[in-house]
């Protein structure tokens, strides 16, 4: 698919990589020409210097063949205008856009369908929305929803006193008597796609597969605390802090959010009537230890300096064990060293924000030949979950899983079936009309196929 | 440095070249040669060599600018250095550093022969000369990677920057491997084009695949003593023509071939590099018109003088060695411009002699009006200045190599001319030079170390002197 990006910011960038690393035809289009030139020594694309919104740079990076074009520059007005010139330019090229201001939120709907873009983005919300999902199921770092909600993929944390710490994944069915699978581990730097023999240690991050009602009995059997929470502590005011207080108002979860700002707080008690806001230092201790850190349930960091962030929620990590924390960084290039710490969940809005651009051209492409259902990455895009049905032509068709040559680092992790979730043993078959979910950390699978080693 | 993975990429480099050597091969078995023997023994040295690099899997594959280049510069020389194998084992160039200078001369299209008597050769020797000259033009490695399943990562950008001449690589489309695939193909296409005009002109199938290859790489190999002299105006003729063709930058045709027909005529440099070629026709027929019968044979050969020489193939169908001092000079000149940026040949470049000289009119006016702000442009757009300063700094390397390879190879007591020609031919990847090195001469008479200097400078012309250069500095090897 040929994809031109505008705009090489972080998520641009971002995009980029992942969309060319898939197969993907990419041109990026930046006014800044050491930008330009320095993305496309990294990846294997075209850059064009020059404005994304002038129609002759847009027919110098071809337009006329473009599948595809994603707005991405920090300016909400300027990528709705490449779209709409794309749109006219290009021979059927689908839109993307990215569109940040809270002004337009209201009336995103609207204007993805008056100028027919295919897609309009809020990375705010995007992230907020993905936060508010954690906070609903506070055990999980991470959850991802498979067969349209059916099954589940929850990433947690091994925690010091677990009963899973030094269990054979073999023994867990008969002592935890719980039919989940456990797809993946993260340890320290490695990903791992763990067999019958793999021992769980302490702080390990664990992906299992299961239904939603499983997986709670799951966190329940292994005492873990399950339920949405109660409370919540937002520390900095920015406009992702509003649309995740706005969404976890609605759900009925008191929240509290700490601003420097009167200005800013001023706006925000307009806004949410229902949040109690507190105007000070959010990196105040005294405040934090008045406004009743030490009893909240959770804590959100989203003040607009990640150093900030990540030692406020190191030291809520400290003062108050069990708290469900988030934490929000904004630059990419530390993400080995600040998953090393221990902070549960992290948010990167632009990989939130890439993702679901990902998915989107991924299901374009599903409608040209590739036949994936669902994609989600995890682990700072190490690990890939896919969902594929069954087709008539799938050389996997009706044999024993254990008779398959698979791709090491691959697990099929369920089947889904008549509406019934299996969890796959050596003997099960992949029929027709099935739902697979695959967990991989090879890249760029395109095919149900493709899990096949290569002869 | 990633060692794993420049060992990796010389190993599939070995394997490649045992491929390329089946050709020679078949030759030699269709012609009933004895040097079968010894070709196949070359086939099974590079697959056994390669094969081993190729086995042993790289830890890591981050291959970063630094490792592109080492790893082209090396794989040139190491293929070179397996290529002049055949030579020494057939006996035909007894002394490996002759053979090694004979292969070198034939990957880096340069045509500079030391072989006093070419029509001794085995067929075989003579296909495998030539096609050195067919496989080097457009690059070995970059040709790997365009037909490697996995090839055309990120990292491979750097494979084809340090290999593609011109002072800027441009993509025709976003994937490399599409990329190098697009180039081969119109390579490809206008290579069969040219051999099936010269059958088609009564040549001979052997001398048609060999000239064309020679003039497809822009190399200059030939197969008779007289270079392409014996052969009909018409032959000679078909040679000009596509010789200049080849030393067109490839995205002219690829635009032609595609709907971006009106693009063509923004090529600042393809439309410079015909005029230079019309001026100095002209300018050299006019001089030379004493020395032939009429007029159309004193501007036959001009141009194919000016052709073989401005593009850097180095054929010859006359001894321009024996022109007058105006059409030598012109010639000289020519040597140095070159060819288009994109193209087979070598050279400075036309495209950094126009921005070179955009440059200085830049200074120039700067000195006029101190205050006045001025940004360079071709072909439509600002150049970057970047790219001002990597023309400015290939310019003052070429020229402190050019100056220091004059200068070592003077030990030889060989004359001025000689020894300034014998650098620029090499340097700019040409062949012929003048006086003992002329088209009616060769480089035999030169010492071994000489030719080793001169190795040197044919392999930093190929590569655009960056990668050979960075071998030379300690930094390159540290980890």
């Amino acid at each position: 698919m040929k994809i031109i990006i505008v705009g090489c910011g972080k998520v641009g960038a971002t995009l980029a990589e992942q969309l060319s690393g898939e197969g993907n035809d990419i041109v990026v289009i930046d006014p800044n020409y050491e930008k330009v030139q320095a993305i496309s020594n990294a990846f294997d694309i075209l850059g064009v210097a020059g404005s994304g919104s002038s129609h002759s740079v847009q027919v110098e990076a071809g337009i006329e063949s473009a599948d595809l074009l994603i707005a991405v520059t920090g300016s909400d007005e300027l990528n709705l205008l490449c779209c709409l010139i794309a749109k006219k330019a290009g021979n059927g090229c689908q839109t993307i856009a990215r569109v940040r201001s809270p002004e337009y939120n209201q009336e995103l709907r609207f204007i993805q369908e008056e100028l027919g873009l295919a897609m309009v983005i809020n990375p705010e919300y995007a992230a907020a929305m993905e936060m508010a999902r954690i906070l609903r199921f506070p055990s999980a770092i991470k959850i991802e929803t498979f067969a349209k909600g059916r099954v589940e993929l929850l990433q947690f944390r091994v925690a010091e006193n677990s009963m899973l710490d030094e269990m054979r994944i073999a023994d867990m069915d008969a002592r935890i008597r719980c039919n989940v699978l456990v797809c993946a581990v993260v340890r320290g730097e490695q990903v791992l796609i763990p067999d019958g023999n793999f021992v769980l240690k302490k702080k390990d991050i664990v992906s299992i597969v299961a239904p939603p009602k499983t997986a709670s009995q799951f966190f329940k059997k292994i005492r873990v605390q399950t339920n949405q929470v109660r409370n919540t502590l937002i520390v900095g005011g920015s406009t992702t802090a509003y649309y995740l207080a706005k969404q976890l108002l609605a759900m009925g979860i008191d929240v509290k959010i700490i601003d420097k700002s009167r200005e800013r707080c001023e706006i925000l008690s307009e806004e949410l009537p229902k949040a109690t806001i507190i105007c000070g230092e959010g990196t105040d201790q005294d405040i934090l230890m008045e406004e009743g850190m030490t009893r909240m349930d959770s804590f959100v960091t989203l003040t607009n300096v990640d150093e900030e962030n990540v030692l406020l929620s190191l030291f809520a990590r400290e003062r108050t064990p069990g708290m469900k924390i988030i934490t929000k960084v904004n630059n990419t290039t530390f993400d080995e060293v600040i998953n090393k710490l221990d902070l549960d969940s992290i948010i990167y809005p632009q990989y939130v924000t890439a993702e679901y651009i990902v998915r989107y051209v991924r299901a374009m492409k599903n409608s040209i030949g590739s036949n994936v259902e669902t994609l989600y990455r995890l682990v700072n895009n190490r690990m890939e979950a896919l969902e594929f049905v069954i087709r008539k032509n799938a050389a996997v068709l009706n044999q024993p899983l254990e008779k398959l040559r698979l791709k090491n680092n691959l697990l099929i992790a369920c089947i889904y079936r008549d509406g019934v979730p299996i969890t796959p043993k050596g003997q099960d078959m992949l029929m027709l009309g099935d739902t697979v979910i695959v967990v991989t950390t090879n890249r760029g699978l395109n095919d149900i196929n493709d899990i096949l080693a290569e002869r | 440095m990633n060692y794993g993975m420049i060992l990796h990429i010389l190993g599939l480099a070995g394997c490649f070249e045992a491929l390329f050597l089946v050709m020679p091969a078949i030759i030699a078995l269709i012609c009933g040669e004895e040097v079968f023997r010894v070709y196949l023994f070359s086939i099974v040295l590079c697959a056994v060599a390669g094969g081993a690099l190729v086995i042993r899997k790289p830890g890591k594959s981050t291959m970063f600018a630094r490792e592109g280049f080492v790893a082209v510069a090396l794989a040139w020389i190491w293929m070179s250095a397996f290529g002049a194998l055949p030579f020494v084992l057939t006996g035909e160039i007894p002394s490996y550093i002759d053979a090694l200078f004979e292969t070198i001369s034939g990957f880096t299209t340069t045509g500079a022969s030391i072989l006093t008597n070419v029509e001794a050769l085995s067929h075989a020797s003579l296909f495998w000369r030539s096609f050195t000259h067919w496989v080097g033009g457009m690059g070995i490695l970059v040709f790997i990677l365009a037909i490697m399943p996995n090839g055309g990562n990120g990292t491979t950008v750097h494979l084809m920057r340090a290999e593609s001449p011109g002072p800027s690589v441009s993509k025709l489309v976003p994937k490399i491997r599409s990329t190098a695939m697009i180039l081969y193909a119109i390579y490809f296409g206008m290579t069969l084009l040219e051999i099936l005009l010269l059958l088609a002109s009564g040549m001979p199938l052997f001398d048609a695949v060999t000239l064309s290859f020679g003039t497809a790489g822009t190399g200059g190999f030939a197969i008779k003593c007289d270079s392409v002299g014996s052969y009909t105006m018409l032959q000679q003729g078909i040679i000009t023509v596509f010789m200049i063709l080849f030393g067109v930058n490839f995205t002219f045709y690829y635009c032609l071939l595609t709907k971006k027909r009106k693009h063509i005529f923004s090529m600042t440099e393809v439309w410079t590099y015909f005029g230079i070629i019309a001026v100095a026709i002209l300018a050299i027929g006019i001089n030379v018109m004493p020395l032939f019968e009429s007029a159309g044979e004193a501007f036959h050969h001009a141009a194919f003088q000016v052709g073989s020489i401005i593009t850097t193939t180095g054929f010859g169908t006359v001894d321009f060695n024996l022109w007058p001092a105006f059409s030598k000079t012109i010639l000289v000149t020519l040597m140095f411009i070159g060819a288009c940026a994109g193209s087979t040949g070598g050279g400075i470049k036309v495209s950094r002699l126009i921005l070179l000289v955009k440059g200085i009119t830049k200074e120039v006016s700067l000195a006029i009006h101190p205050r006045s702000v001025r940004k360079v442009r071709m072909e439509g757009r600002t150049v970057e200045s970047e790219v001002i300063r990597s023309v400015n700094a290939f310019i003052a390397l070429y020229l402190i190599i050019f100056v220091l390879s004059v200068l070592f190879i003077s030990l030889d007591e060989m004359d001025l001319v000689t020894n300034f020609t014998a650098v620029a031919a090499t340097l700019n990847n040409i062949g012929p030079g003048l006086e003992v090195v002329g088209p009616a001469g060769n480089f035999s008479s030169f010492s071994a170390f000489s030719k080793l200097v001169l190795c040197f400078d044919m392999l930093a012309g190929r590569l655009e002197l960056i990668p050979m250069l960075m071998l030379l500095v300690p930094s390159t090897w540290k980890r």
